[in-house]
């Protein structure tokens, strides 16, 4: 059953190095505020999987070299353009990269969720990601004839991490209808959340915000951090910092202009 | 408002205006990341037909009825219900094979693109996949693409009801003939030439003897995108719908 944390850092401690981390698309509801918290405490060699994409949460992991191997669909600053430090680091060899796409990623946490050992996806065939990834194999259908379709593994990451509007005192999270944060909480070990406040009653008891709640019974730690997705978007609440992306992306073009914005914005801890 | 007079308009109008027509009569049209242009179109063709299609503009709340969060998209088109698509490529060949990942080879690159997003799926499951590509040169129009993320055809015994039907670039607009696996010039957009084409793309296509002008924006056209549907792409696109069609940004706190 969930706690509610009385620091970030208590929530986020068991991100241990090494281990996989599961994140969501950036509209989704991205946990800023403790990914800063786990650059400044130094995590290291993260298998970082984002679900199905990444935006500046990979960039800046990528960049201040907390990840050894990424597995994603793709990773940009979408209207603020490339991802730099991403680019760099593949360009570089300094990270391993499994490239995926959107719905297998979705696929493999679908399997972990049902605690089966893969799932099928139509596509994949002739393209030059299934010779890139031997974890996915090409079987014949046994239900049909001739009919070659790829299986995918399930997919367990150690520790789920996401941002959400609200939590109640039992740790029930509201999540709306970002329902991949389900998803991905099913199929983790532990799930940590951050939340914009906590919800005075018990979401669960409410028709309505039922149907759109993630139950305490899969998350580890709640802790609570007004905008905790900025300079990203959480839905409903509010928009992408727009001007700040801009910036991200002008530092970020050079290892020291990024250097520059950890100290100024990760560093230092400076509030939105 | 009627008007017989031509009306000048930016490339990203007349590229919006020529996706609405080639989006035609669909039920439900989705639109992925990064694609502002075919988002001006979708919404378009919602307007001027309407309110049909569906539109689905991947990250938005308002244009999406969407609620089982990122994977009801993919789910949605795995089931047939999206009739339309837009794919586009850091490379696209001749036989519109699409790579959004790398140039050069894989293990070591020169160029790294974000990835391949959703298309080494919905390439294969969308009945009708319309590529979009500004920078129409021999760099991004090329004989072989360096990286397969989505094939242009498949094997017959691969399960393959999707795939391109036509290519949209800033200086023209191809179709696509998924038997012979190869593009047609259909027209050339106002202030391109021919020749132009033939010098800037890297792959070989077939084409007419007399190649017609892509029509422009009507201004009934000019005024929906302005007035009606360049508000709504601000949600989405914000920087986009400040650039071309003057909407102010959304505040971060909003």
């Amino acid at each position: 059953m969930a706690r509610i944390t009385r620091s970030l850092d208590e929530a986020i401690a068991p991100i241990a190095d090494g281990c996989s981390l599961a994140v969501p698309r950036e509209t989704s509801g991205a946990a800023m505020a403790a990914t800063r918290a786990l650059i400044r405490r130094g995590v290291k060699r993260l298998h970082l999987v984002a679900l199905p994409t990444s935006t500046l949460q990979a960039d800046l992991l990528i960049g201040a070299g907390c990840i050894e191997t990424l597995e994603t669909s793709a990773v940009s600053l979408g209207e603020f353009g490339p991802a730099p430090r991403f680019t760099a680091a593949i360009l570089g060899g300094t990270i391993e990269m499994r490239d995926a796409t959107c719905p297998a990623l979705h696929a493999q946490f679908q399997a972990a969720e049902k605690g089966v050992p893969f799932m099928p996806l139509r596509g994949l065939i002739g393209s030059d990601l299934l010779p890139h990834r031997p974890d996915w194999k090409v079987v014949d259908n046994p239900f049909g004839n001739n009919d070659p379709i790829v299986l995918l593994p399930a997919l367990k990451p150690d520790v789920a991490l996401f941002h959400a509007p609200m939590a109640d005192r039992e740790g029930n999270v509201y999540i709306g209808t970002q329902r991949e944060l389900v998803a991905m909480a099913h199929a983790a070990q532990q799930t940590i959340v951050t939340v914009e406040e906590i919800h005075g009653a018990n979401l669960l008891r409410d028709p309505l915000l039922a149907a759109g709640t993630l139950p305490g019974f899969y998350v580890e730690a709640v802790a609570v951090e007004p905008r905790g997705a900025w300079p990203l978007p959480l839905p409903d609440r509010y928009a992408i910092d727009a001007a700040h992306m801009a910036e991200y992306a002008r530092l970020a073009a050079t290892a020291e202009g990024f250097a520059q914005y950890l100290e100024r914005y990760v560093y230092e801890k400076r509030a939105a | 408002m009627k008007s017989a007079r031509p009306e000048t308009f930016r490339d990203e109008e007349l590229l919006a205006d020529v996706i609405c027509r080639l989006i035609g009569d669909a039920r439900h049209v989705a639109v992925g990341a990064a694609s502002p242009i075919p988002a001006t179109a979708a919404l378009l063709a919602r307007e001027r037909s309407g309110g049909k299609p569906f539109v689905s503009l991947l990250g938005s709340r308002a244009h999406t009825f969407f609620t089982d969060g990122a994977r009801e998209l993919f789910d949605c088109a795995g089931q047939g219900r999206i009739d339309v698509f837009f794919l586009s490529g850091g490379q696209i060949d001749g036989e519109g094979n699409i790579n959004l990942v790398n140039v050069g080879d894989y293990e070591r690159p020169k160029v790294r693109f974000p990835g391949s997003f959703g298309s080494a799926y919905l390439y294969y499951v969308v009945p009708r996949v319309i590529l979009f590509r500004v920078g129409h040169s021999r760099r991004t129009l090329v004989p072989k693409v360096d990286f397969i993320s989505a094939p242009g055809g498949s094997p017959d015994n691969v399960f393959r009801p999707g795939g391109p039907v036509a290519l949209v670039t800033d200086r023209c607009l191809f179709d696509f003939d998924r038997a012979r696996r190869r593009f047609r010039l259909v027209s050339v957009h106002p202030g391109h030439n021919l020749e132009e084409i033939i010098e800037n793309t890297g792959f070989e296509f077939d084409r007419p003897s007399d190649v017609p002008v892509t029509p422009a924006p009507s201004a009934d056209t000019l005024r929906l995108m302005r007035t009606v549907v360049a508000p709504m792409l601000a949600e989405v696109y914000p920087q986009f719908a400040q650039s071309v069609f003057g909407v102010a940004l959304p505040l971060p706190t909003a």
